[in-house]
């Protein structure tokens, strides 16, 4: 009879107290609620049934603006949390019907969680981005075209400017592999991404590097100091975070 | 530069209009891609659904999917393509079953009994260990009679 369902944010430990969460504002912008079955706790907030149901979800998630206000108030609640205690980050759009579903998840996957926890305790994620600007096209193989017909000259030009782009994009593949390599040795674990397609991330250069890193909190400073004084070849780095631990508080099967 | 992300500790929390400035496709790519899968009631498999918006599904489509739909952009480079990065995988795997192997024939000395389905172990490499949601066995420990997998 209820109308509501439980949207599960993240997963933390058992003494998670009210005075943590009351500031926080959840999707919708409802209030967040705790349900603690030790040792862990489910972060959770109450959601119109109607509008998480299996088959709106489905349109919904068609709708960028929904996705948007959805993914970035489920991030903010994950985040908050993160700020103050370890934490595993639950896929956006979990939802349960009810709160006894959500204790018997955290009562038959509590060694998961417990492990996914220990393994980020007092440790954050990093993210960086490499970047290559495709800004300058050749000119060198001007002159050489000046004696073909129009039509060749401008084909080979296009074809001068296609590899000229290739090998930009090769020499800063390699730069990012000897970057991430370096800050590899700094960091515990790391995962690289495939690069975010321009048209979302609204990036103008080509993405050559995508990862995240697992610092523990003693190698904070010198891991951006390197990123940050990071001044060579064609690439350009950039540092965000830290973030939520999206990519190290993982379960099995879910790498 | 840096962007993006928590607010640095030390520091009041940020006005939740900081929030908007974080990079939507960082966001959707955490919320969407990362994170643990749980089995909901109400789940909807955000891979599975068809008529996903193409701008969302060129970065949350796995890559067997953004072949089919012709989206080959990581295959340009060799340090993301899918090859790799199995094997990467693979050689997780097989770190994880060498460890296995080598403290199960630790094990045998004490008389322990063999148990196929066994594939974890503590192998100290506690960043990128897969989860069993299982007890761990210590050899060291054997004392502690009647522990056992389920």
């Amino acid at each position: 009879m209820s109308d509501e369902v439980m949207y599960l944010y993240a997963v933390t430990d058992a003494d998670l107290g009210d005075a943590e969460i009351d500031d926080m504002r959840a999707v919708d912008g409802a209030a967040v609620h705790i349900i603690a079955e030790a040792p862990v706790a489910a972060v959770v907030s109450a959601v119109d049934a109607e509008r998480f149901s299996a088959s709106a979800l489905r349109r919904n998630l068609e709708n960028l603006q929904w996705l948007e206000d959805v993914a970035r108030a489920h991030n903010a609640v994950v985040s908050d949390l993160a700020h103050r205690r370890p934490v595993a980050p639950v896929r956006l759009a979990t939802v349960f019907a009810n709160t006894e579903n959500v204790r018997a998840l955290l009562r038959t996957r509590a060694q998961d969680f417990v492990a996914a926890l220990d393994r980020v305790r007092g440790r954050r994620e990093w993210a960086v981005k490499g970047f290559v600007g495709l800004t300058d096209p050749p000119s060198a193989a001007a002159g050489s075209t000046d004696t073909l017909s129009p039509g060749r000259s401008y084909l080979e030009r296009r074809r001068a400017e296609r590899d000229s782009h290739t090998r930009h994009i090769e020499e800063a593949s390699t730069e990012a592999d000897a970057i991430h390599n370096r800050l590899v040795k700094l960091t515990l674990a790391n995962r690289r991404y495939p690069p975010q397609d321009r048209r979302l991330s609204g990036y103008r250069d080509e993405m050559v590097l995508n990862a995240a890193y697992l610092l523990p909190a003693g190698a904070e400073i010198e891991f951006r100091r390197v990123v940050d004084e990071y001044h060579e070849g064609h690439l350009r780095l950039e540092l965000s975070g830290p973030w939520a631990p999206y990519s190290f508080a993982t379960l099995e099967g879910d790498q | 530069m840096t962007v993006g992300g928590m607010p640095v500790p030390g520091r009041a929390r940020p006005p939740d209009h900081r929030q908007e400035s974080t990079n939507l496709a960082d966001i959707l790519e955490r919320v969407l891609d990362k994170g643990i899968v749980i089995a909901g009631d109400i789940r909807v498999n955000l891979l599975d659904i068809e008529l996903l918006t193409i701008k969302i599904r060129l970065l949350v489509a796995s890559v067997d999917k953004a072949r089919e739909m012709g989206i080959d952009w990581w295959e340009h480079d060799p340090t993301l393509s899918s090859g790799q990065r199995d094997l990467a995988e693979e050689n997780r795997r097989l770190r994880e079953r060498v460890g296995v192997l080598e403290a199960a024939r630790a094990g045998e000395g004490n008389g322990d009994n063999e148990d196929d389905n066994e594939d974890d172990n503590d192998d100290n490499d506690g960043s990128r260990r897969v989860l069993r949601g299982r007890e761990e066995r210590r050899p060291e420990r054997r004392e502690q009679k009647g522990r056992q997998d389920e």
